[in-house]
């Protein structure tokens, strides 16, 4: 790009160093606190990690011991979220996109409440998880199917009920992705299936989502990965601080997250869980940045592609 | 459209369509059901004494608890029962007989008061950190003979809003106190820090990657700020209680070790991601033209950048840093592990602070299903859901537009 920086003034081009200068110390401010975050976890983690703290259960009050059923807790946490909420979120996006009337009321403000709703705090994502799902609708199964609003099996914290949670929190991340992914299919490709004689369901079937396939797996394993390091959301809906490695849907289970918490906030000998809480985090970091990974390989497949 | 399309519609149509349309009205319906249920859990706070304080009250807790009995007190107790539910039986509203001591206790009435204070007083103790008022206060023992006394002391009954506005926040004590000013101080100070630290750091990072950076630098650094936004907060939380927390104690030799500032910092660096992305957006967003204009006027790159292109981006970069501060208060696992999380009434930043956030985060999980207290964090949690949507509300309606007509040019 052709300047003229030779026709200024010296000290109009002492600020226009400064300027370059501090925007660019910006952006290596933060590549370095990336980095340091990064290389902290790693180095401090790898040094702990060893088999057996993948593979056993903590004792000694977390203290001794490994993650096993933090690990296994935190997998069934992100499937059972995925299969409650990616398919319910691309239905409604579909819904929303393709066959709810696009300038009506209705159909605004749904679309408005979701874009609003994904930037609610996960802590009231949680308040919404005791009060609905665990109070209201667990309280209102075991009524139905134990005539005993007290039964304490579905009305009780528990694995159902965080994944719900969580489903519903990623819900809103999800039918902004999908709709995105089902806006870039040209209006061609839908008009030209109509012209053909195909019905709206088969123009969604063979021509809509074969050609969005691609964006809403993006979106919806962004969203999955958000889901799968929240803590806030699930903190009093269901986790545990230590169990063993027996899990049910109606039990409380362990999280790595929340297991990290407990162990920098709560440990009796801060020095000793150290290693530990490292260790922890590098497992934690390891399965969200899977999930992140695999969206933005996708996603620069897709841009090759296109 | 298509008149064949009637004939053509096979039974496995009908039904994929009729899933879709019942899944989507699903959703979208526990999407408003979010709206409703964040409020009616907070309005057990307005309505719920005078429910409860019909039922026949002081009789089931001389029952549960008969060493304590006092004809007395219990009298006393009755009465004042009866004063409320004769103050709700009017139908008025009115707070000031909903809200006396007696009718905070009937709330309690359901469950057993012993087991209620001990779990209360042992949630107190797992709270978090160095400091935390409300352990000795708490203890059951003194809790349990407080119950019955609690009427009898001098503390006038006060309105809602005076006690929600008092300076003390004591939820598990002998007479709770719900005062939010330390809450509302420690969410604003700790949220200032936040965005004065993660906002100009994010837009400066965002026009440097929009109009300095090489091409390949750029392809580092929106990658690796796309991966800071994939953090799990508890992560950040962590690093700021054991690294960053350290360093700065080392620096600025604070008495406290987490304070306002490392859970600022925290809080900022959830910050940058979300204000870099929407405002390299925005930024990227405003016309070549402008630029070219700049330019050929023969202003230099960095004068282009910062006198032409970011004003023209502003609405953009202002949606950006709401967005940011939406998000600062709203965190709640870095508050919650590197503020302190001390509810104190203090505006230095280097003492501790707990947000609002923070503070179901803490107290949440050990709170008595539908008493006050319950009541009230769910008033919290409405409060930061009201906020919130507002702030996107704004930037969804007011600065979208805004920049669709600047850039228009109408």
């Amino acid at each position: 790009m052709i300047t003229f920086q030779g026709h200024l003034a010296p000290h109009k081009r002492i600020i226009g160093f400064f300027a370059v200068l501090v925007a660019a110390f910006a952006a290596v401010a933060i590549i370095g606190l990336l980095v340091s975050m990064l290389g902290t976890f790693t180095i401090g983690g790898l040094q702990h990690l060893t088999w057996s703290f993948l593979t056993e259960a903590p004792r000694n009050s977390n203290m001794e011991g490994g993650i096993f059923p933090a690990i296994i807790g935190t997998a069934l946490l992100v499937l059972i979220m995925t299969i409650l909420g990616v398919p319910v979120g691309t239905a409604t996006a579909i819904y929303l996109n393709e066959y709810a009337k696009q300038s009506s009321v209705f159909a605004r403000s749904v679309r408005f409440a979701v874009n609003t709703l994904a930037g609610v705090p996960s802590i009231v994502f949680g308040l919404f998880g005791v009060g609905f799902f665990v109070q209201f609708l667990g309280k209102g199964l075991d009524g139905a199917v134990y005539g005993d609003a007290n039964a304490k099996v579905f009305g009780e914290e528990s694995l159902l009920w965080c994944s719900a949670t969580l489903a519903v929190l990623t819900l809103p991340v999800v039918i902004v992705a999908v709709e995105e992914a089902l806006r870039a299919v040209p209006r061609e490709l839908r008009e030209a299936s109509l012209a053909l004689g195909a019905t709206r369901w088969q123009t969604i079937r063979r021509v809509v989502l074969p050609n969005s396939l691609t964006g809403i797996l993006t979106g919806s394993i962004l969203a999955v990965g958000r889901g799968a390091g929240e803590v806030a959301a699930i903190l009093f809906v269901g986790v545990a601080y230590s169990m063993g490695s027996d899990l049910g849907l109606t039990e409380k289970f362990m999280h790595l997250g929340y297991h990290l918490y407990v162990l920098a906030t709560q440990s009796p000998d801060v020095e000793k869980a150290l290693p530990l809480q490292y260790a922890t985090t590098l497992v934690l970091l390891a399965l969200t940045f899977l999930l992140n990974f695999t969206a933005i390989y996708i996603r620069s497949q897709l841009r090759r592609k296109t | 459209m298509n008149p064949f399309r009637a004939t053509s519609k096979h039974i496995g149509e009908h039904v994929a369509e009729w899933t879709i349309r019942i899944v989507a009205s699903f959703s979208i319906i526990v999407i408003f059901l979010i709206f409703v249920f964040v409020f009616r859990e907070a309005t057990s706070l307005f309505v719920a004494p005078a429910a409860k304080t019909e039922a026949p009250a002081p009789t089931a807790e001389a029952d549960l608890r008969p060493e304590v009995y006092n004809p007395d007190v219990m009298s006393l107790e009755e009465r004042m029962a009866a004063e409320t539910s004769a103050a709700t039986d009017q139908d008025v509203y009115n707070p000031d007989a909903e809200l006396t001591p007696a009718a905070s206790e009937a709330d309690q009435e359901v469950y057993n008061p012993d087991a209620v204070l001990s779990e209360t007083s042992a949630a107190a103790d797992e709270g978090q950190d160095v400091y935390n008022p409300d352990v000795e206060l708490g203890t059951p023992a003194q809790a349990a003979s407080t119950q019955v006394e609690a009427p009898t002391a001098e503390e006038a009954p006060k309105s809602l809003w005076d006690r929600l506005t008092g300076t003390v926040w004591q939820p598990v004590s002998e007479i709770p106190k719900y005062g939010m000013v330390p809450l509302l101080i420690g969410t604003a100070k700790t949220t200032i820090v936040a965005i004065l630290l993660g906002a100009p750091l994010g837009i400066l990072a965002a026009l440097y990657t929009a109009f300095f950076a090489p091409r390949r630098l750029r392809n580092i650094v929106k990658p690796a700020i796309e991966l800071l936004a994939g953090f799990p907060s508890v992560v950040i939380g962590f690093f700021c209680l054991s690294i960053i927390a350290s360093y700065l104690q080392d620096i600025l030799g604070t008495t406290f070790r987490l304070n306002a500032i490392v859970g600022g910092i925290g809080l900022s660096i959830t910050v940058i991601p979300l204000v870099f992305s929407i405002a390299e957006e925005a930024l990227s967003a405003v016309p070549r033209s402008l630029r070219e204009a700049s330019l050929a006027l023969g202003s230099t790159e960095w004068q282009t950048a910062y006198r032409v292109m970011l004003p023209a981006a502003a609405p953009g970069v202002f949606a950006a840093v709401l967005l940011g501060v939406g998000r600062a208060f709203g965190e709640t696992m870095i508050a919650l592990m590197a503020t302190g999380n001390a509810p104190l009434p203090s505006w230095s930043i280097l003492e501790p602070a707990r947000t609002f956030a923070a503070t179901i985060g803490s107290e949440m999980g050990e709170v008595v299903w539908g008493s006050e207290h319950y009541g009230i964090l769910f008033l919290i949690g409405s409060m930061l859901f009201v906020f919130s949507f507002g702030l996107n509300a704004i930037t969804e309606l007011y600065v979208k537009q805004r920049l669709i007509k600047r850039f228009q040019g109408k």
